[in-house]
């Protein structure tokens, strides 16, 4: 069975974008190819934003980022009952400051595995 | 209209707010006021009563006049004299500080614990009294009845309602350690005085929202790892989860009769707007588009939604008639405008403005379509507007916290409200309070 401890978990955008980047790729369907492996398995599925711009005009943001990881890992055979969406928005910076290397690192997705 | 406004950039903090310390203490300090304040002074209110006061009662008077930013107050160092009785008045003395209105009082015990408080505000130029009241109260309601004078004093010399005896929430977040934070929901006065908690969690807490009685609040807690919708009386403090479908549950709004609460929910798919109605438990769709519409309030005639939309590409201000549902684009200047609030006059729109990569407060005038842009800081939001339409209050940040800062309508009088520590976000101003 394919462990996926060592893979990558949090996937980055670009700035007011939600489309998923290709470095992504090879450790998402990793994680999708564990996930229909193992149906008992699920993950939430954490989009955020950075501070620019209003906060619930964020938490749109930061749902349609994890939504566009959702869809990639359901076009990879991932039953979408495995997937739970959820947005915080700027609400849980990753880094503090007002700067474009802290806003980067806050425009992200967190997959994290509920069961395994 | 930049180079006729007079800064008073006042670097210390000028009026320090004495009440005892507590979580996210708000102090205010005027950064910037009108060209011509007109000169007031509010002499300490005599007490003839045995034990010292727990306010000083002309002092909130003098701090809330300050605090708008229209009024030069004389400071008490400067007064010739100390009058509490229209008998001890004389006006040459005032005149000779160049006061134009001058307010004296009195405080006298009334047995039974309360007090009796009697003020009067004088024409210094005219030598007329403008206004004489009395009112009783505890020694615990000091602080209210020295925003009652305020008032009063501020709609005889204004013609309009003051609002210094309201309220306004706002969240804060404190960092604790990596990635844990504690947010708070804090009640205050409109001076950042008394500040109490009113929820308290480690998961983020959003978008509180006043019932239009003032005896409600609407807001989103993630305390269960999602976002909810939330219901809380004020009074006795017991809550209500209203909604918490999957996926967004946000951007509370009550309608003006109270009865019904506009949201965003995106069970659907997306972002929408949705109706609530809070008696008959009854959902309704508004909003039908597959960009994002978020952040909906409500026109003061209960008739439309204003609300956020990127339909056009990019996010604008747009408004839907409940009746007809027909939707029309409201912000044209700008790439983005975001999170509209309405006066209550239904005349003017404050919201979210992005010019040059910063975001910023600016105000439209719905009947011209001008557009002025009222703040400089960079990440401005939040905007929320005092019930007589005078003030903005919005969310901001300095350095590495966020703090709350105000402004004028016209832009004319700033001040800021830093919080002793932690971030200060999203406050919410309360309507008129009975």
């Amino acid at each position: 069975m394919q462990d996926v401890a060592n893979l990558r978990t949090v996937f980055y955008f670009d700035f007011d974008k939600s489309v998923v980047k290709a470095e992504g790729f090879a450790d998402l369907e990793a994680h999708a190819k564990y996930l229909a492996l193992n149906p008992g398995a699920s993950i939430r599925l954490e989009g955020h934003a950075d501070e620019r711009g209003t906060r619930e005009y964020n938490m749109a943001l930061g749902e349609r980022r994890a939504k566009a990881i959702s869809r990639f890992l359901q076009v990879n055979n991932v039953n979408a009952d495995q997937l739970e969406v959820i947005s915080y928005g700027e609400e849980k910076p990753a880094v503090l400051g007002h700067d474009r290397g802290s806003w980067s690192q806050n425009r992200r997705v967190e997959l994290k595995y509920v069961s395994r | 209209m930049v180079g006729k406004i007079r800064i008073w950039w006042a670097v210390l903090a000028l009026w320090f707010i004495a009440a005892a310390p507590a979580q996210a203490e708000l102090t205010i300090e005027i950064t910037q006021g009108v060209d011509e304040p007109t000169p007031v002074a509010v002499v300490p209110f005599a007490w003839s009563g045995s034990q010292a006061l727990p306010e000083d009662v002309a002092q909130i008077v003098h701090n809330d006049l300050a605090r708008t930013g229209l009024f030069k107050l004389l400071s008490r160092d400067n007064m010739l004299g100390f009058p509490s009785r229209a008998d001890q008045v004389y006006f040459r003395d005032w005149r000779v500080s160049n006061t134009d209105f001058l307010v004296i009082g009195r405080i006298a015990p009334q047995g039974n614990g309360q007090l009796r408080v009697e003020f009067e505000l004088y024409d210094v130029l005219k030598e007329q009294r403008l206004l004489a009241e009395q009112v009783s109260a505890g020694s615990a309601n000091l602080r209210d009845i020295g925003h009652y004078v305020a008032d009063m004093i501020y709609q005889k010399l204004t013609g309009l309602r003051g609002a210094f005896s309201t309220r306004i929430v706002y969240v804060t977040a404190e960092k604790m350690a990596d990635q844990q934070y504690r947010y708070r929901l804090q009640l205050a006065d409109s001076d950042g005085a008394r500040p109490r908690t009113i929820l308290e969690s480690r998961e983020p807490i959003m978008s509180p929202a006043w019932s239009l009685d003032g005896k409600k609040l609407a807001y989103v807690s993630f305390e269960t790892s999602r976002p909810a919708i939330y219901v809380q009386d004020l009074a006795s403090g017991k809550r209500q989860k209203v909604q918490s479908f999957r996926g967004l549950n946000g951007a509370p709004a009550w309608s003006p009769d109270g009865q019904k609460l506009a949201l965003v929910l995106s069970k659907d798919g997306n972002p929408e707007i949705y109706i609530l109605d809070l008696v008959r438990r009854q959902l309704t769709r508004v909003t039908h588009h597959y960009g994002i519409d978020t952040e909906p309030s409500w026109t003061p005639d209960g008739q439309s939604l204003i609300f956020t939309s990127d339909r056009g590409g990019l996010p604008q201000i747009y408004r839907v008639h409940l009746a007809s549902r027909e939707i029309s684009r409201l912000t044209f200047e700008g790439a983005y405008n975001a999170r509209a609030r309405m006066t209550q006059d239904g005349r003017f729109l404050a919201m979210v403005h992005q010019t040059g990569g910063s975001f910023h407060i600016a105000v439209q005038d719905l009947k011209t379509g001008r557009l002025d842009v009222l703040t400089e800081t960079g990440l401005d939001e939040s905007p929320t507007i005092a019930p007589n339409g005078s003030m903005i209050l919005y969310a901001t940040q300095e350095g590495v916290r966020g703090l709350l800062g105000g402004v004028s309508l016209d832009g004319s009088v700033k001040f800021r409200l830093p919080a002793a520590k932690g971030d200060v976000r999203e406050p919410a101003w309360s309507p008129y309070l009975q």
